[in-house]
């Protein structure tokens, strides 16, 4: 049995496919066999992020539909074998994630896989509700900014009531904050909510902080998740994060500014 | 940061701590409502027509709250009787 995850956030453009493509990858390297779903039916993007456009030719609502089979439909990634990626359909409606499908497939999946990840569109509409439907764990990707925060907060909220396991009376999902786009120096300029300040509200289990970072703009130029790209703070945070998530204990890198010396605090730089 | 900012950062600075108070006040309201039962409105609407067959209140004369504690629910009705309730009966 598959364990599966879902990458949510409500608010858009925090960071959920990133996150989504560098855990699903983390998890494949460590020796999981691992798929990854892409849930935004319309605006499908995950595809691009993981480097596979070019080969999807049947995608997750062909497969709902039984358009296509599962096999025929899951891109294998060329980095990592243990790695299968889920396109999203780009023409068709969301209303095409039927409940019943979506559980159809996921079953079908839940046979030859460790982990499933599954990347929620923004907001909470019906894609949204149907990447956590069937969810065991959450990872809840916030920026350290109001409006995310928030959203998050929300998120929370429909997690724990609109969710098979709460429908069905079991063990709720296991909810994991992950605070992305940090910026240490930031924070200790009184600039920016700290990883505490995030915690007070939300009080959820920290996955881990990923900084503010070059590499992840580069690394989906590239289409490569970042958590491959090893010289980057991003792809460590990452990289802790997926460790931290299969109960290693793991000390948060990367929260605390570098400290400058006194004479670049003089002369600026 | 030059010469000038040294000195300045001793001053309390920021919009972070704004931002956390805003959001705890936010998020305390939102999570209220969230946990309120979706009854309440139709609960009051029709509480406030029986009472209007009998007493001539407002529209706005019934407040319908509802508080979770940590064992329990309270919920409280707030009716807000007319002056002249005494001459009708």
């Amino acid at each position: 049995m598959a364990r599966i995850i879902v990458i949510t956030s409500g608010k858009g453009g925090v960071g959920k496919t990133t996150t989504a493509a560098a855990l699903a990858m983390g998890l494949a390297q460590r020796g999981s066999r691992t798929a990854v779903i892409d849930f935004d039916v319309g605006l499908r993007n995950l595809d691009l992020i993981m480097g596979c456009e070019r080969r999807v030719v049947y995608d997750f609502v062909n497969v709902i539909n039984h358009e296509a089979n599962l096999n025929q439909a899951l891109i294998r990634d060329k980095r990592c074998d243990n790695l299968y990626v889920l396109p999203a359909s780009q023409t068709r409606d969301k209303d095409a994630l039927t409940k019943e499908g979506v559980g159809r497939v996921l079953d079908e999946l839940s046979q030859g896989f460790d982990f499933i990840v599954c990347d929620s569109p923004a907001g909470i509409e019906h894609g949204a509700t149907m990447a956590m439907y069937y969810a065991d764990d959450a990872v809840v990707v916030t920026n350290p900014e109001v409006s995310s925060v928030r959203d998050s907060d929300r998120m929370l909220g429909i997690l724990a009531s609109k969710s098979r396991r709460a429908e069905a009376n079991e063990e709720p999902i296991r909810e994991f904050l992950l605070l992305t786009r940090y910026d240490a120096a930031r924070v200790d300029n009184g600039e920016m909510l700290s990883v505490k300040d995030v915690q007070d509200i939300l009080s959820l289990n920290l996955l881990g902080v990923i900084p503010e970072s070059k590499a992840v703009l580069n690394a989906s130029n590239a289409g490569v998740p970042v958590i491959l790209d090893r010289e980057s703070d991003a792809g460590l945070a990452y990289g802790d994060a997926v460790g931290r998530y299969l109960g290693e204990d793991l000390p948060h890198r990367f929260v605390n500014a570098e400290k400058k010396g006194f004479f670049s605090r003089l002369f600026g730089g | 940061m030059g010469l000038l900012d040294y000195f300045r950062s001793s001053q309390p600075k920021g919009s972070a701590n704004m931002a956390k108070e805003r959001l705890q006040i936010l998020v305390a309201h939102d999570r209220a409502e969230r946990h309120r039962p979706s009854y309440l409105p139709n609960l009051q609407r029709e509480i406030l027509e029986v009472i209007r067959k009998y007493v001539d209140v407002d529209m706005n004369a019934v407040s319908v709250n509802y508080e979770q504690e940590e064992t329990h629910e309270v919920l409280e009705l707030n009716i807000v009787l007319p002056d002249t309730v005494r001459n009708r009966a």
